[in-house]
């Protein structure tokens, strides 16, 4: 299925999860923020959410900034 | 704003305020209440040049070399308050009267021909014989004949402002006369100007209703001159920062003899005057300041460099009173009985401007 | 009476704001936290590029500090709200930096954008701190919008050229009952220290400290500078004054 992550396309096996994802991309679980279609997510339910065909995500952490 | 300092001890922080304190005052750029009140008190009174020449310089920046003159038409006397201090009083016998149509249109071709643009109508309060619909209809007609128009009537609901604002007034004087409480209501016992507060509102509502220009003060000789001068700065500070688009003035009006003999019970002398004007455009430097014919020709001469902006001219208190034929009593006694010419040529003698005409709605 | 800096109801304790962007690295943020005294940092939210290993910035920012997020990429009210609001739930506390920028030459703000903002936000809880160009009348909407200080810049960030809109600057002081923060373009310890000297209620400082040859010497002198600055404020300078006295008297007649 496709979705969007970080504004750009991605292909993924049909049923992944978030937790699933975030691992994929080697992230660091305690650091990366998530936001699943708008809504930001917390940790716990990265497990019980299952991407879907279209779902637009953002990867975000916190950074140095004035 | 005014209840902050009903109580107030103004003899017991007159006392406190320093040498070194007023001069600090006087180099800052903006100054607070505090501030404000030190320079107007006794102390101060020895620094009155050096106020005097920094308050002539900010006028000058502020305003240009420019005095904006005006008269007074006086529509109506019918009056059914008691002020003890005005001519008007209802218990004063003189003759009452109110202006036609036509009459209104006859001052206003005799004042039209001095080359003045703006007027300023005034009438004594009765909702009965110079109700608002008389009001708007001169207007309508004075329209005809001046660029801006601005009313001191009684004080009206917002509504009622709007309205006249909707049919070409622009400017709106409220004197609250007293704005000590107490003394207040020693001074008027009877009729509708009983009611401080409703008075003390005005000026909101006015500027509410779209008004431009908004002049206030205090009637000096009533009650002690350095509270009073203090409350009418606040009063036009308030109103600044309330409404950040309007012009604010005031004026300081001494009292002056009129039909009733009522004295005054403080003395103001032209000193206490000057520290009052001095003062006050040190506090609201771009706040204008309205000197009357109240006060006599030197004086005025000398109040055109101390901070003044607007002056009458050619005026008379009675109504109809341009109009040579009518020989009326007026509200009071006026000092400086010189037109619209005279004027003009005494402010070019001093290398000030005259002006007429500040602008025009469209 | 003890000189306390109070925003959003919180007591700061040191009027230096520290920035963390443009540094070397992270790793030299808490020394210079610890230089800098600082309380209040800023931080920024990004993606994270997966091709560029960066640490989190949060684990080097002590748990004493107050977090505040910028709202930093957002073009308009709309963008900078949803990053506030990600940025706190993200466990970030509920100060926010309005920072909305669409101009990329200049990096100016877009003040009318970033009243829209600040009025959603502190409705919603947030304690707004809203970045600016010093506009009086911006300034007034910001305290109707609820913010919980106004921070004008002094000149553009990054450019390190100091109090170039000081006039702007000191009416805002006079005339807004809220703290007002200067907030980019300060390039020295002297611009900070003069900015306090007018009576700014604090100063945020980036660039001029992570792009220094020692950030932490820098971080040290700028604290040194804004408590110079306010001691100095409160201690009331001496007059200036602006003219010699004039010649002719003006109330001369009052004596006769």
């Amino acid at each position: 299925m496709k979705i969007t992550l970080n504004g750009r396309e991605e292909i993924l096996k049909d049923g992944t999860t978030l937790a699933e994802l975030v691992s994929l991309k080697q992230l660091n679980i305690d650091e990366v923020i998530v936001v699943y279609n708008c809504q930001l997510v917390k940790k716990k339910s990265w497990p019980g959410t299952v991407l879907k065909e279209n779902d637009g995500l953002e990867f975000l952490r916190f950074v140095g900034g004035g | 704003m005014c209840q902050r300092y009903d109580k107030f001890d103004f003899d017991s922080f007159f006392k406190q305020v320093t040498d070194a304190g007023i001069k600090r005052i006087i180099a800052k750029n903006r100054l607070t209440e505090t501030d404000f009140l030190s320079l107007l008190s006794p102390r101060a009174e020895k620094y009155l040049e050096e106020m005097a020449q920094k308050a002539h310089r900010c006028t000058v920046q502020n305003f240009g070399r420019v005095i904006f003159l005006f008269t007074p038409m006086y529509l109506a006397n019918y009056c059914v308050n008691q002020c003890v201090y005005c001519g008007f009083n209802v218990h004063n016998k003189l003759e009452r009267k109110k202006l036609t149509r036509a009459e209104v249109e006859r001052e206003a071709k005799i004042i039209a021909a001095t080359g003045l643009k703006h007027i300023l109508i005034l009438t004594g309060e009765s909702r009965r014989e110079s109700p608002v619909s008389y009001i708007r209809e001169c207007v309508e007609v004075l329209k005809k004949y001046f660029t801006s128009i601005s009313i001191e009537v009684y004080p009206l609901e917002e509504n009622e402002y709007v309205e006249l604002v909707s049919v070409g007034v622009d400017g709106f004087t409220m004197f609250q006369e007293v704005y000590n409480k107490e003394a207040y209501a020693e001074f008027h016992p009877g009729g509708p100007k009983r009611n401080y507060r409703f008075r003390l509102e005005a000026p909101e509502r006015a500027c509410r209703a779209g008004m431009r220009t908004v002049n206030v003060g205090a009637l000096l000789g009533l009650h002690q001159w350095r509270a009073e001068a203090f409350l009418t700065g606040l009063h036009a500070d308030y109103l600044q920062n309330t409404f950040p688009d309007v012009e604010v003035s005031i004026s300081p009006p001494r009292m002056r003899p009129q039909l009733g003999g009522f004295p005054p019970k403080v003395e103001v002398s032209d000193k206490n005057l000057v520290q009052y004007i001095l003062a006050f455009r040190l506090f609201m430097p771009r706040g204008g300041v309205t000197i009357s014919t109240r006060e006599p020709s030197e004086l005025r001469d000398r109040l055109v460099r101390l901070g003044a902006t607007k002056m009458s001219a050619g005026s008379s208190t009675a109504v109809g009173g341009h109009s040579a034929s009518c020989a009326q009593t007026g509200q009071f006694e006026i000092s400086d009985k010189r037109g619209v010419m005279e004027m003009a040529k005494m402010l070019y003698a001093q290398n000030y401007q005259p002006v007429y005409k500040d602008w025009q709605t469209l | 009476m003890k000189d306390v800096l109070i925003i959003g109801g919180k007591e700061v304790s040191s009027r230096l704001f520290l920035g963390t962007g443009k540094f070397s690295s992270h790793r030299l943020i808490p020394e210079v936290i610890r230089a800098t005294g600082s309380q209040v940092v800023t931080v920024a939210l990004r993606r994270i590029d997966p091709e560029y290993e960066e640490e989190n910035i949060v684990s080097y920012v002590s748990g004493e500090c107050i977090l505040m997020p910028n709202t930093s990429g957002a073009r308009n009210a709309e963008e900078a709200v949803r990053i506030a609001r990600v940025a706190r739930a993200a466990g970030c506390g509920n100060w926010v930096k309005i920072e909305v920028i669409a101009d990329n030459r200049y990096l100016l703000p877009d003040n009318y954008e970033t009243v829209k903002a600040t009025e959603i936000l502190a409705a919603e809880g947030f304690v707004v701190l809203p970045y600016m160009s010093p506009d009086l009348t911006t300034a007034k909407k910001l305290v109707e919008a609820g913010a919980a200080a106004v921070m004008p810049l002094g000149s553009p960030i990054g450019s390190n050229r100091g109090l170039r809109t000081r006039e702007l600057i000191r009416i805002l002081i006079e005339e807004i009952p809220l703290p007002i923060i200067v907030d980019a373009g300060i390039g020295r310890p002297s611009e900070a220290a003069e900015a306090m000297e007018m009576g700014v209620a604090a100063v945020l400082v980036n660039t001029a400290i992570a792009t220094a040859s020692d950030p932490v010497a820098m971080g040290r002198s700028f604290k040194l500078a804004v408590e110079a600055g306010r001691i100095a404020h409160l201690a009331g300078p001496g007059e200036t004054h602006e003219y010699a006295q004039a010649s002719s008297p003006l109330t001369g007649f009052l004596r006769d």
